[in-house]
């Protein structure tokens, strides 16, 4: 590390600032390569990138995906264990530092995103599991002069078959006397024989989150660390262009007050006084052009624009030409708004600036990207720059930001002090923060054949492009189009994405417009494109159903024939759901399914509804095929949270935009789903031989779907436009 | 200067009279283990009991509180009862991402101790304050329903 620039005393002061709660140690702890025998003795053994065993027999095992409440670091930490053998209670985990060999093996860079960590994490961790495990097998047959087929491991021990057991953390000295190093190539075991991987395993980090000891971003505490809060535009686009401190100067505790990009920063010793301050700071804006930026005018501009040719995706048959010549064509626009994520833990982050080097703590999807913004910024090399990654409260692909924007705050606040700066955005920043799953009007047509099924689909995407112009463009962009604003529209692959809707519509025609990112930018939100072509397909393929007469799981059924894993996953629906059984009046049921990130998921809701369009959710069914399931009580945890946000939108979400402004702030007007609104969800995980596949965001696609349809098969009223409330809809508590 | 009483014990504040108690515990205290979710008393993560009713800290002045004892999570938890909530808690495996979930087993512990078998009502209506975006609502209601169960056995 010495080639990080980072003087050593500010090293040393780090170092025993890294604080350890139950399981999870945050911030960087450097292995010792002290060289006196006394440091070797109690130093941790590398094994591996991944894992150090410490003499007490403790395994430290590094974390290169971020915890969210997603259970990565559960079902990797299960991928090490099955393979070692450890004792369960002797694990510990740390975030991974940035460097290279910690990065996604699918993305490349250090992100946790695509709900790929257990799949992309299923060889590499197990292979690191392996190799220690070949290692200490390896040191057990010199420390006892002993064979290796007499020696297998259990519970973080080698056993001998005369009955002797030495703990790995024995076989340490062994180890580093000898030189001994993991063998190349290991053989990893058979399914048949786990005893981790694929049993239901609870969180590893659950503990400290119960009793207030778990360390997120929010909870770090540095020797003389500020507080800033910013001042922030009502306005999008607008920048500083002067200011006045002196109100807030006033305000005994605050010690600065300074303009960074994002507005003026107070700062002040706690988070009470910098808030006060930052409120009193008077600020002339220059308010560039965009404050008559309004979603009204979005969803008006957009549905003029789905109406023009855009970019044409797919072309199956030829769609529009029956389209145009069939007079029973159904034409339908859906709309549906942009969403902010709402974390529970507001974005947050702290930062300390020294000459030539800067470390960051903070709870982050992306951190090689926040390392190479900051880099950027502060004109330093990228290992000058640490990043301390810490648990999330939540995240749900906020804290993916491709601008770093809650870490370049804090960064840029502390630049200058020479002492950590730790900045925290109100929840009123955090609605307002302009980071929103994009608005987007998708215009269909379709008809049906004389039997009824499906035979001609178009299907015309407008909303502000994700990747375009950033750093994945070209690589999620096809011919000019994001992949993600498309994902789940398109029946065969479609760029990077190895999987199309899993039906079979003969004549299919997807086209794209990418209108000018003003103001917004558009991130990923939890499903990401499948957060709103799940609700325009599934409800326009519903529309379909209706007009050809099909029920509308029977017409999935019959859609996705040739699909077998969809196929089996919407029959196990229609069984488990009692899908055939009658409903009464004023009930109604609904069904989406759609595949993302490989996995196939379908939904089957209840909805009793009132005269008034007052609802209640009666029964959610969910079945999913995710391959080989690595740890099904984390699966379905997923499964029903990812339901939970998906109804939560369908029900409630929208952020709105006028006068450049936007008008949620808080969780009155962006309404969060309570406990007593949330029915309990049944979740049916198929068994698979198959590589494990996503289950992060699967869930939320097919809820707003389901419901829309749910409460046209109860009311014969169809919602084409989200959220469910502003259409006369109202979920009861 | 304000002098309250915090986990049993006195401590001497000196915060601006308007400062809410969560901020006196985070900043002043580092006591972080009651969170900020909302500043407005709407998501209940900064849950504490002031004199031993849960309350919202982040809506409650410090200049409010006099002699009113305050107890936050790191304390409580060191309670029968709450280790009896924690342990159902851990039963269903109900954190995700965990933020809310230390205002949660505040609220859930105070409702065992006023109701110990709660029916669904009792639930709704103690629990409905609190947020949780990851969703785990239906294992908050499992859990509740476990600790009512383990109390109720120990005390016969």
């Amino acid at each position: 590390m010495s080639s990080s620039g980072i003087d050593l005393n500010r090293r040393q002061f780090l170092q025993k600032s890294a604080i350890s709660a139950g399981v999870l140690l945050v911030g960087v702890q450097i292995p010792s390569r002290g060289n006196t025998a006394a440091a070797m003795n109690d130093a941790p053994l590398v094994t591996d990138a991944f894992i150090r065993l410490s003499p007490d027999n403790a395994a430290t095992i590094l974390m290169n995906h971020s915890e969210f409440g997603n259970g990565a670091y559960t079902s990797l930490s299960m991928m090490v264990a099955e393979e070692l053998d450890l004792d369960w209670n002797t694990i510990r985990l740390e975030a991974a530092p940035t460097e290279t060999q910690y990065y996604s093996p699918l993305f490349g860079e250090y992100l946790t995103a695509g709900s790929v960590s257990t799949a992309s994490s299923f060889m590499p961790m197990r292979i690191a599991g392996a190799k220690t495990r070949a290692l200490l097998l390896t040191a057990a047959s010199i420390y006892w002069r002993s064979d290796q087929q007499s020696l297998r491991t259990e519970n973080s021990h080698v056993l001998h078959a005369d009955g002797r057991s030495v703990s790995y953390g024995d076989l340490i000295s062994t180890i580093r006397q000898h030189g001994l190093t993991p063998p190349e190539d290991v053989s990893l075991k058979a399914p048949a024989d786990y005893r981790i991987l694929g049993k239901p395993t609870k969180r590893i980090e659950a503990k400290e989150k119960l009793d207030g000891s778990a360390i997120y971003g929010i909870d770090i505490r540095l020797p003389d660390m500020l507080y800033g809060v910013v001042q922030r535009p009502a306005v999008f686009g607008a920048r500083v262009a002067a200011y006045n401190a002196d109100a807030a100067l006033k305000v005994p505790g605050v010690i600065k007050a300074k303009a960074i990009d994002a507005g003026v920063v107070v700062l002040a010793n706690d988070y009470w006084t910098a808030k006060k301050g930052a409120a009193l700071v008077k600020i002339e804006w220059d308010y560039g052009n965009l404050d008559q930026l309004s979603t009204n005018q979005f969803f008006q501009d957009y549905a003029e624009l789905s109406k023009q040719p855009g970019m044409l995706a797919e072309d199956i048959g030829d769609a529009k030409s029956i389209l145009d010549a069939d007079e029973n064509t159904l034409e339908a626009v859906y709309e549906m708004p942009y969403l902010a994520h709402a974390t529970m833990e507001p974005m947050n982050c702290t930062a300390v600036v020294a000459d030539g080097s800067c470390e960051i703590w903070t709870g982050t999807q992306y951190q090689s990207n926040d390392r190479t913004v900051v880099a950027r910024m502060l004109d330093l090399p990228e290992e000058a720059v640490t990043i301390n990654r810490t648990l999330m409260g939540g995240s749900f692909g906020r804290r993916a930001s491709k601008s770093a924007d809650y870490v370049t705050d804090a960064v840029q606040a502390a630049q200058g002090e020479g002492r950590p700066v730790q900045i925290i955005w109100s929840r009123e920043e955090d609605i307002r923060g302009g980071h929103y799953r994009p608005l987007f009007v998708h215009r269909l047509r379709g008809t049906v054949d004389d039997d009824g099924y499906p035979l001609a689909w178009q299907q015309t995407v407008v909303g502000q492009s994700i990747m375009q112009n950033t750093k994945h463009d070209p690589g999620y962009m096809v011919r000019g189009m994001d992949i993600y604003s498309l994902d789940g529209c398109l029946q065969e692959p479609f760029g990077v994405f190895p999987y199309g809707t899993s039906y079979q519509i003969p004549n299919h025609r997807v086209e794209s417009h990418n209108p000018p990112k003003v103001g917004v930018v558009p991130q990923e939100w939890r499903s990401v494109g499948h957060s709103h072509t799940g609700i325009a397909y599934e409800c326009f393929l519903d529309e379909l159903a209706h007009r050809g007469d099909k029920d509308p799981l029977e017409l999935r059924l019959y859609l996705t024939r040739e699909h077998a894993r969809m196929h089996r996953v919407l029959q196990t629906l229609k069984d488990k759901s009692n899908w055939t059984a009658k409903l009464g009046r004023g009930r109604g049921r609904g069904v989406a399914s759609r595949i993302y990130s490989v996995s196939p998921i379908a939904l089957a809701v209840e909805v009793t509804v009132d005269e008034d369009g007052q609802y209640s959710v009666d029964r959610m069914v969910c079945v999913v095929d995710c391959g080989f399931a690595v740890n099904p009580l984390g699966i379905e945890s997923q499964i029903q949270g990812g339901i939970m946000l998906g109804l939560n939108a369908a029900a409630y979400g929208a952020i709105d935009i006028e006068a450049g402004a936007i008008v949620q702030s808080n969780f009155h007007d962006y309404r969060p789903l309570r406990l007593n609104q949330m029915p309990d969800v049944e979740v049916h995980i198929l068994d698979s031989d198959e590589p494990p596949t996503g289950v992060g965001e699967q869930s939320t696609t097919p809820v707003a779907p389901a419901l829309g349809n749910a409460l046209f098969n109860a009311t014969g009223r169809r919602v084409r436009h989200f959220p469910l409330d502003r259409q006369g809809f109202a979920l009861k508590a | 200067m304000f002098k309250i009483s915090i986990n049993g014990k006195t401590e001497s504040i000196d915060a601006s009279a308007d400062t809410p108690l969560l901020w006196v515990l985070r900043d002043h205290l580092n006591l972080t283990g009651s969170k900020f979710g909302c500043g407005i008393g709407l998501c209940g993560a900064c849950t504490v009991y002031l004199d031993g009713k849960p309350v919202r800290s982040c809506a409650l002045p410090v200049s409010s509180i006099g002699a009113k004892p305050v107890e936050t999570i790191e304390t409580v938890s060191t309670e029968s009862s709450m280790i009896a909530v924690q342990e159902a808690w851990l039963e269903r495996d109900v954190a995700q991402c965990g933020y809310c979930q230390t205002g949660q087993v505040m609220a859930a512990n105070a409702l065992l101790r006023e109701q110990p078998e709660p029916d669904a009502d009792a639930i709704n209506a103690a629990m409905s304050g609190h947020v949780c975006r990851c969703g785990t609502y239906q294992r908050i209601r499992e859990a509740i329903a476990v600790a009512s169960r383990n109390l109720t056995e120990d005390a016969t």
